[in-house]
């Protein structure tokens, strides 16, 4: 797929990967073997029938491709940018034991953007009422699913844009938030109503949704409380965690301030700690800031590093420095608590801990420092426990998250649902979704017999 | 979209609003805060809820023209839009019983203290409030104040109304008169704050301030507003904004709220002279 060449995108927001043409869309279409028993299928966590629309694209019908698509998935301009395709479909595609697997989640991205007339499904209103806590990935899904089985679905948004991590997390240059918009316009159109500016637990609780009508609730409200270190000179001026530093730049476009009223510091060195996703989004985004120079300190190697092999080698390619195996002791900062410095010291691995994962250990003495001006704390999120706090019988498990049963996915609470990071923690955008798709089957059961 | 449908100017530079969003009004309580923006390329702001009315579904904030976002606020009119109000946010102010409580509104500060005290008030307290400003001309709310307050103490830093000097100064005779003072609660710039805090410390007296540092969402998901209190991280949106002011470092606050401050110029200065403003007097604001 052609992508931008790097030293011009890191001037620039705009979208990486520029996508498939028609031509080369049918040509990767059609090295499709289509296995009698397909494995992809397996691997998508929506179930999407791959085969079937990729025979689509080869055939040149496009409509017809997203039509299928879209029985499964209501977000698939999405889904085709961000799902981590490589453990997913692709994972399990034949064509990947000898050769390189077909390259589903571009041909899904290359059917959603080629859509001509909105494919949209038939819906017979059953004059019932479902309220969804969050417009994230998990609550456009669940809503979209339970619109479609004739419910009157109303979200309840805090922030003033829908979309949750895909408008304030997911940078502008991996997806771009004129896609995001238009789908939320087409989950809108299933006859969605997101009310926006409603902070639930504040503006209304769970309780009161119950009372207004709603009889069946569902929580998709995500992990978006970010995590710190702890470490010294964490508070001062020019340190700022990756949801604060995304949020500015993705949702309140700080990188046109002054033509955008919020503002974000440029920061001329910047260190992001961690090693996701949201620690490469947010060097990346450093870097089109006009950064010189984007350390991104982590403390294991790369091999260990959570975040996708495309985005990391996006990372590199774009000059982020990577310094592994260094963990931050302390910020250093100036007369005026502006940033100067951080302090990091050098890590080994040790053995496996009980996730498999080998554990860094620290090799005292071997402290070193780096002159930034700027840090990003990239560590991790939980769920923000709003909701839980003002929900009384709500019950939750470690860091927070809220309690379901297995493939249910109700929670302790009658009538209450949750799916997505609120209930597994930061994870990806696809496995939201997928909790959500079984979440609105279980709830249309629920409803129907009650 | 919320409409406003009361505005008047109470003050220099301070402009009352009463704004239609009925379910923030609904759930408003003494303490809370909105976070509102102004329009599509707006920042979001936090503005405390001054008053709120559960019958007419409106709010009322106070706000001062600092810079661009409150400037461009200011020359709304009514029947205008504000595009999004979030709310309420934070926690209410914590109310006590049978206690003799000292209220301090310094400058902005009186707007929304005024609410805390009227809720003391109701609630049986001895309230004796102090209501401050730089000058005569940026006071604002004397009447609604001594309805709410058993005393009422008026003090200018110019000494252009009431008693010249600070707040604090009032609250250390109050406190040398003898008078048995079960809690104070400051609100006002992050100095005043500090500096009130400071005097209330060698007497033990509990000391509640409500603290303004930055907010972006403010509902938890950044720390933009993270404040350190008794040596911990706490985020001023969610935990707040109320703490104990004997331990809040004032120090850090303050450095933290300058952190825009070359941005805030440009952006001010920018907004200034897009719409033919004067820069020191803010003819045609």
């Amino acid at each position: 797929m052609r992508e931008q060449p790097p030293a011009e995108r890191v001037k620039n927001f705009d979208e990486v990967a520029l996508g498939y043409s028609e031509e080369e869309a049918i040509s990767e279409a059609k090295r499709c073997l289509h296995c009698d028993a397909p494995m992809c299928i397996e691997g998508c966590p929506v179930g999407i029938d791959i085969p079937a629309f990729v025979k689509k694209i080869a055939e040149g019908n496009f409509g017809e491709a997203i039509r299928i698509i879209k029985e499964k998935n209501n977000l698939p301009a999405i889904c085709g940018r961000v799902c981590p395709q490589e453990s997913q479909c692709e994972k399990k595609c034949i064509l990947g034991m000898k050769w390189k697997p077909l390259a589903i989640g571009r041909l899904e991205r290359f059917a959603a953007d080629h859509e001509k007339d909105c494919v949209r499904p038939k819906v017979t209103p059953n004059g019932r009422k479902v309220a969804v806590v969050g417009s994230g990935p998990a609550g456009l899904t669940a809503a979209a699913d339970l619109a479609r089985m004739g419910y009157a679905v109303t979200i309840f948004e805090a922030l003033h844009k829908p979309g949750g991590v895909l408008a304030y997390g997911i940078p502008e240059f991996r997806l771009p938030k004129a896609i995001v918009e238009k789908e939320v316009e087409y989950v809108k159109s299933l006859g969605v109503e997101i009310r926006l500016n409603h902070v639930v637990g504040k503006t209304i609780t769970i309780d009161e949704l119950f009372e207004a009508g709603y009889e069946a609730v569902f929580v998709g409200s995500g992990a978006g409380l970010p995590s710190f270190m702890h470490i010294p000179g964490e508070n001062l001026n020019g340190v700022y965690s990756a949801n604060e530093f995304l949020t500015r730049v993705n949702l309140m476009r700080a990188f046109r301030f002054p033509e955008y009223d919020t503002p974000i510091k440029r920061g001329r060195s910047v260190a992001v700690v961690g090693g996701g996703n949201v620690a490469m989004d947010a060097a990346r985004t450093a870097k089109r800031l006009g950064a010189e120079h984007v350390y991104l300190i982590y403390r294991r190697g790369e091999e260990e590093m959570p975040a996708r092999r495309e985005e990391v080698e996006h990372a590199k390619e774009e000059g982020i420095e990577f310094k592994l195996l260094m963990n931050p002791t302390r910020i250093i900062g100036d007369e005026q608590r502006n940033v100067k410095a951080i302090e990091c010291i050098c890590m080994e691995l040790g053995e496996p801990d009980e996730t498999g994962r080998r554990a860094p250990v620290c090799k005292p003495g071997s402290e070193t420092t780096l002159d930034v001006d700027t840090v990003i704390i990239a560590i991790g999120t939980s769920p923000n426990p709003l909701v839980v706090k003002t929900t009384p019988g709500l019950k939750t498990g470690k860091h927070g998250v809220i309690e379901v049963e297995p493939y249910t996915f109700k929670t302790s609470r009658e009538g209450v649902f949750a799916g997505g990071d609120i209930v597994s923690g930061a994870a990806t955008v696809i496995s939201a979704m997928g909790q959500a798709k079984e979440a609105a089957k279980a709830i249309d059961e629920y409803i129907k017999n009650k | 979209m919320y409409r406003i449908v009361g505005k008047k100017e109470i003050a220099f530079n301070t402009t009352l609003f009463e704004v239609e969003a009925p379910e923030v009004a609904r759930k408003a309580l003494a303490g809370q805060f909105v976070v509102v923006r102004l329009d599509e390329r707006g920042e979001r702001i936090p503005l405390t809820i001054a008053d709120f009315d559960r019958g007419k579904g409106t709010i009322t904030m106070v706000v001062l023209s600092v810079g661009k976002t409150t400037k461009k606020l200011s020359r709304l009119r009514e029947g205008d839009h504000i595009l999004d109000v979030a709310g309420p946010l934070g926690n209410p102010a914590e109310m006590v019983e049978n206690s003799l409580v000292v209220c301090i509104g310094g400058g902005l500060g009186i707007a929304p203290i005024y609410p805390i005290a009227r809720e003391l008030k109701a609630r049986g307290n001895k309230v004796i409030s102090i209501i401050g400003a730089r000058s005569a001309s940026l006071l604002f709310w004397e009447d609604r104040m001594r309805e709410v307050s058993d005393e009422l103490y008026v003090v200018t830093d110019d000494g252009s109304y009431g008693r010249k000097g600070f707040a604090v100064h009032q609250l250390l005779d109050l406190i040398s008169s003898g008078m048995r003072i079960d809690r104070v609660i400051i609100i006002g710039s992050a100095i005043m704050m500090k500096v009130t805090s400071e005097a209330t410390r060698p007497y033990g007296i509990k000391t509640i301030v409500s603290l303004n540092p930055i907010m972006v969402d403010g509902t938890g998901m950044c720390g933009s507003c993270r404040v350190t209190v008794g040596g911990k991280t706490r985020f001023a949106c969610v935990d707040g904004p109320e703490f104990d002011g004997h331990e809040v470092d004032f120090d850090e606050l303050l450095a933290r709220l300058r952190m825009y401050s070359a941005e805030e110029r440009l952006a001010d200065e920018l907004y200034m002279q897009g719409v033919g403003a004067c820069q020191s007097c803010q003819k045609n604001l």
